[in-house]
């Protein structure tokens, strides 16, 4: 229930900040349009802790902001790299055996690495993520996993929970 | 004040322009596809995010404001998303990356 509630709220904000019309008939169409979805949500039951992550949500800005300052450090160098004459780069191709537990956790990890220029992420499967790297040093990080802890530790703050419990019917 | 910020909404556009040429200048100075990839992560990361910036600078706190956080954030999720279908599809496809080093340490998503 607290699933469906918080996607009720995440709809309803969503659709406040991006109307910006505050007349009783716009807030009824709102109103109508934010139950509909969510009803359509719960009814395709997928309304769960991995499409309303509610448990993770007051863990974010601590992990954002470090992506967010990764994601900055990576694209002075790609474009150093770039823009540096000869051939600067030294593409590798690695797997490395994902810690987070959940399918959730795995995807923002899959999603980070690919976020951040010089990795991404060709496959994810049975726990093992297969990463193109432009540089040796890109490969080593990911072999290395720091981006990796540091998914696993924002997942367990937010308490892991792999089970796929269903709002309702 | 409103001058210092138009100038910092200045910096932080040409800032993301910069940002943008240097990933189209990376796309064809790169050998292979996948390489071509990590150049244009920079144009999806650095310039989208410095030109958001900007814009929102120009746009103060406002509703406009509020939808150009939510461009953000889309696009935070959406583009890793596309670049990943778009590698696996070429690398199911039989696009062989030119490598400097392999360490896999297992080759079943190749086709």
């Amino acid at each position: 229930m607290r699933y469906l509630l918080g996607l009720i709220v995440g709809l309803a904000a969503l659709w406040l900040l991006l109307s910006g019309h505050y007349s009783p008939l716009f807030y009824a169409f709102g109103t109508g349009s934010c139950l509909l979805t969510a009803w359509i949500c719960w009814r395709m039951r997928i309304v769960d802790n991995e499409t309303v992550p509610l448990h993770l949500l007051a863990h974010a800005p601590v992990y954002i902001a470090w992506l967010g300052w990764e994601i900055a450090k990576s694209n002075g160098d790609v474009a150093r790299r770039i823009l540096s004459p000869g051939r600067s780069i030294s593409p590798t191709m690695t797997t490395r055996r994902v810690g987070p537990a959940t399918d959730l956790g795995r995807t923002i990890y899959a999603n980070s690495v690919t976020l951040t220029p010089g990795t991404v992420t060709v496959g994810l499967r049975d726990g093992l993520a297969e990463v193109h790297a432009l540089t040796d040093a890109n490969a080593r990080d990911i072999e290395e996993g720091d981006m990796d802890r540091r998914v696993q530790a924002f997942e367990r703050r937010g308490g892991v929970r792999d089970d796929h419990s269903h709002d309702g019917g | 004040m409103t001058a210092l910020i138009d100038m910092a909404s200045w910096v932080l556009l040409a800032g993301g322009a910069v940002f943008s040429v240097i990933g189209g200048i990376g796309i064809l100075r790169m050998p292979d596809f996948y390489t071509r990839m990590h150049a244009a992560s920079i144009t999806d990361t650095a310039g989208m995010a410095l030109m958001l910036a900007g814009l929102m600078l120009q746009a103060g706190l406002t509703l406009v404001t509020a939808k150009l956080v939510f461009i953000m954030v889309f696009l935070i999720i959406t583009s890793p998303t596309a670049t990943h279908a778009l590698a696996r599809a070429a690398l199911h496809d039989g696009v062989r990356p030119q490598l400097d080093h392999d360490r896999r340490r297992h080759t079943e998503i190749e086709p």
